[in-house]
């Protein structure tokens, strides 16, 4: 399995950050990585993945099944996540989360038909002071307003 | 000890080398903290929290398992503040525990249940459903039952460090986090068992012994597994006559809790419905059952006529027969009989090992070598495959001192995987030599090598370790558990016991086979016309003394059923000269341990070879077998003794080209395999062998 040339030459310089023989300490930022460009950890990803990092696939797995935000399931170009915990819960989280799940037609770790957005409800993502919080890919929106979101999602919705 | 720690634990005062670990240092006093997921020589976990204790001065309770001791530290294991937290780590371990003590394996045994007794968590507050996972089937010999699991990592940290299959992972997480096997939904391992045995609770069961019996209910009997060469300690769990289990969890023994599958299961060749059951003897051309006496009758009888005429006798002895049965097979043989044509399927070339070292004393490595060693070099050898335990030495070596590796073999070895430098080729010799300048740099190194150095090359072998300059030891690799007995007690038609030479020099196995005038071949627990081969001498009188119709059987005149290794006591001798006892662990009916049949003959001969019984034999072994003179104590009380035969040079030398090994692999065992259902039925790995 081979990434873009962009990617493969971000994994060489991920894997020599580590001293030799520590190859494993690249795991989970590979994994992500990775993730990104090919949308889910497929099991061919999996594979390839324990390869570069002189591991077993099963460890691979370990480490996938642990962490919420590696998917085994193809997720949407843009993964919206809202936080529902207890500092965005407070002061409109479960809105957020039921809004946009009426206004996508999809529930926790679903995609839409089109394969545009996929949603998850979160735990804390470390954003409390600015809460409400939500997640798209690696970005950060804070203070979040149930028009804002609407908009949002109206925008990623065109950006398809 | 350089300067030691002191510390307090439970008001007494101990004392341990700095770094020693908090539950380490109590262990050595006495005092023992309780663990889950800490288990001596595998690394640290700290998953579990029962070792929680209080230590003066520290704000909260501390892992016994991971904290080092230090210098005035005051340790009460057992302060409320402790107690307190491992009733609660247990009731937390059993919110969504299914408390199927009654029916589990491990019940009786379990060390969750034990806990749960001492520290009484006997009331839950947790009233939801609990979390549940159907059992799953792994593999023949593996189950896995995931709501009594404890989420220790034993399992998976046994097959990684120790077995170095890394076949076990832990996956999801929380209350879901379940161990998975490599292959998805089943195992592509060893099926060592080490996991299973090593399960705190009854998470992972056995398909041999699961729902069998309550551990209570069985006799427990150390004896020696009677499968390859190593020579591992395995208790017999025996319940109504009946093994139903192995293992080594009492850790005595040359192996430690080590076994590898055909130690710890495959043992069901006993009662395999081909196992022979009565005496036979052949009439009109069909071999008929018949009575032990009229059986030993018509075996004296023509043994008598045959010596009186003059006529040649081949004796075939056996690499799983006691020493006791050996020796007293080639002494009967040699002054009974009067015959010189003793042999054995040879598989390594020990006398030529032995004669190499000759005048140098501590040359010949034991199991426990290739644990301290610092430098280990095998030499044309599948060692995790054809010799699990040294393998499991060498590997648990390299995880505790770092010793380095070498391997110079045909093809990959698992080996590899942490060795410091691996060699492919089939010139081995030349393959050691390109490692001298490695191998100098190491404070001493023991050579293991195969069947690839025999003869001459062994020679050849020594001269290089004698140019190396540094301490080297030799294990030369056997196939059996009594492979190196055989040898030592002179099954050999060059060489008596403890390798002196013979009077007379007698035909080798293919001799004999080959020979047109033969008149008799008396084979003990070997198959030496496998395969349907023939006799050249039409006329020889065959005796087959065996626990199945082998292909040689079928072809003898007279069948005699034998006792397995576990139905009978004695010594044997393992790969690397360690003696250690065989205890009877079933009384059988029918078959008859090798001894007792030959002292039958033997009396039906009126022939005097001695007492047919095994302190007896065993006492004139320890008298003239160089090297057996070992101190009784330590094998009545399950120890190992090395046997030292070396210093001196052995004056004849057998045929190297008759020395080859049957290439077992960690699921086959020559004979013996082919009746266990165990071992037949585990098919994925490890498939041929890397040798290649
Ligand atoms: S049986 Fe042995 S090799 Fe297989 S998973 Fe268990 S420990 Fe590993
Ligand atoms: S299966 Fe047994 S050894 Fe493995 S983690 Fe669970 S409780 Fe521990
Ligand atoms: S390593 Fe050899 S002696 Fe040990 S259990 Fe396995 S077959 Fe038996
Ligand atoms: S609770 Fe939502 S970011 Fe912390
Ligand atoms: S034994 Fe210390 S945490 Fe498990």
């Amino acid at each position: 399995m081979t990434f873009s040339p962009e990617l493969e030459a971000r994994l060489a310089k991920m894997l020599e950050s580590y001293p030799k023989g520590r190859e494993r300490a690249a795991l989970i930022p590979m994994l992500m990585y990775t993730q990104d460009e090919v949308g889910h950890i497929s099991k061919e990803l999996a594979e390839e993945v324990a390869k570069r990092c002189g591991v077993t696939t099963l460890q691979v797995e370990e480490v996938v099944g642990f962490y919420t935000m590696l998917r085994t399931k193809k997720m949407g170009k843009t993964h919206l996540q809202i936080c529902t915990n207890i500092s965005c819960l407070l002061v409109g989280g479960d809105e957020l989360w039921q809004h946009a799940s009426k206004k996508l037609g999809i529930g926790h770790n679903q995609v839409t038909a089109d394969g545009s957005i996929s949603l998850e409800e979160v735990e804390c993502i470390g954003a409390c002071s600015w809460a409400p919080a939500i997640q798209t890919n690696y970005d950060f929106h804070h203070y979040v307003t149930l028009d804002q979101l609407d908009k949002l999602i109206d925008d990623l919705r065109r950006i398809q | 000890m350089s300067n030691p720690v002191n510390l307090t634990i439970d008001g007494k005062a101990v004392q341990a080398a700095p770094g020693t670990l908090l539950i380490d240092a109590a262990k050595q006093s006495g005092i023992l903290i309780p663990a889950f997921c800490y288990y001596e020589g595998y690394s640290l976990q700290a998953a579990c929290r029962m070792c929680l204790v209080e230590v003066e001065k520290f704000p909260k309770l501390q892992a016994a398992c991971t904290l080092p001791v230090a210098e005035g530290m005051v340790v009460r294991t057992e302060a409320a503040s402790a107690v307190q937290a491992r009733k609660t780590t247990l009731e937390f371990l059993l919110t969504n525990h299914p408390l199927d003590c009654p029916v589990c394996d491990k019940g009786g045994e379990c060390e969750l249940q034990d806990m749960v007794f001492r520290y009484g968590a006997g009331e839950s507050r947790f009233t939801e459903v609990k979390h549940h996972v159907d059992e799953k089937q792994w593999s023949p010999v593996v189950y896995y039952d995931a709501p009594r699991c404890i989420l220790c990592y034993r399992c998976v940290r046994v097959c990684d460090e120790g077995m170095g299959v890394t076949a076990l992972g832990i996956t999801h997480r929380g209350a879901y986090s379940e161990i998975t096997p490599n292959k998805g939904d089943h195992l592509n391992c060893d099926q060592c068992g080490a996991c299973i045995d090593i399960c705190p609770v009854g998470a992972l069961t056995s398909g041999i012994y699961r729902y069998q019996t309550r551990p209570w209910e069985m006799e427990h009997v150390g004896t020696i597994c009677t499968h390859c060469s190593d020579g591992c300690k395995t208790t017999l769990g025996v319940r109504n006559n009946e093994i139903v289990r192995g293992n080594n969890r009492d850790s005595t023994g040359i192996n430690g809790e080590f076994l590898c599958i055909k130690g710890r299961y495959a043992f069901d060749f006993i009662k395999h419905e081909d196992r022979l059951q009565s005496p036979m003897v052949r009439r009109n051309g069909k071999l008929e059952e018949v009575s032990w006496a009229e059986a030993v009758k018509a075996v004296a009888a023509r043994f008598a006529e045959i010596k009186a005429a003059g006529g040649a006798i081949g004796v075939a002895g056996s690499v799983h027969s006691t020493n006791e049965e050996s020796y007293f097979l080639q002494k009967f043989a040699r002054q009974g009989l009067g015959t010189p044509h003793i042999d054995h399927a040879r598989s390594g070339d020990v006398p030529a090992l032995i004669h190499a070292l000759a005048g140098k004393t501590d040359a010949l490595a034991t199991a426990d070598s290739l644990y301290h060693a610092k430098a280990v070099l095998v030499v044309d050898a599948d060692l995790s495959q054809q010799h699990p335990f040294l393998a499991f030495q060498v590997r648990a070596n390299v995880r505790h001192h770092q010793a380095a590796v070498y391997t110079v073999t045909r093809g990959p070895v698992r080996e590899e995987q942490t060795a410091a430098k691996a060699v492919h080729t089939a010139d081995y010799l030349a393959g050691v030599r390109g490692l001298g300048e490695d191998l100098k740099k190491h404070a001493d190194l023991v050579i293991v090598f195969g069947d690839g150095i025999k003869g001459a090359a062994v020679g050849e072998l020594v001269a290089f370790g004698d140019s190396l300059g540094i301490p080297v030891r030799y294990v030369c690799l056997v196939d059996y558990s009594n492979s190196r007995g055989a040898m030592d007690m002179g099954l050999l038609p060059e060489l008596g016991p403890g390798y002196h030479p013979a009077a007379v020099r007698g035909m080798s196995l293919p001799q004999m086979a080959a020979s047109q005038d033969l008149a008799a071949l008396w084979v003990v627990g070997a198959d030496p016309l496998a395969g349907g081969k023939r006799l050249a001498s039409g006329k020889a009188f065959v005796v087959v003394q065996d626990l199945f119709l082998t292909d040689t059987a079928k072809q003898a005149d007279v069948v005699l059923p034998s006792a397995s290794a576990y139905e009978k006591s004695g010594t044997v001798t393992n790969v690397t000269g360690q003696i250690q006892r065989l205890k009877k662990g079933l009384n059988i009916m029918g078959a008859k341990p090798d001894l007792e049949i030959f002292g039958l003959i033997a009396r039906a001969m009126g022939v005097d070879a001695g007492r047919a019984q095994n302190e007896a034999v065993f006492e004139e072994i320890r008298k003239s077998v160089r090297g057996y003179n070992v101190p009784l104590p330590v094998l009545a009380t399950g120890g190992a003794a090395q046997a030292q035969p070396v210093n001196g040079r052995v004056d004849v030398l057998p045929d190297p080209e008759l020395v080859r090994s049957a290439g077992d692999t960690l699921f086959t065992s020559g004979s013996l395999g082919r009746y266990s259902k165990i071992l037949g039925s585990v098919m994925e790995a490890p498939g041929a062998l890397y040798k290649g």
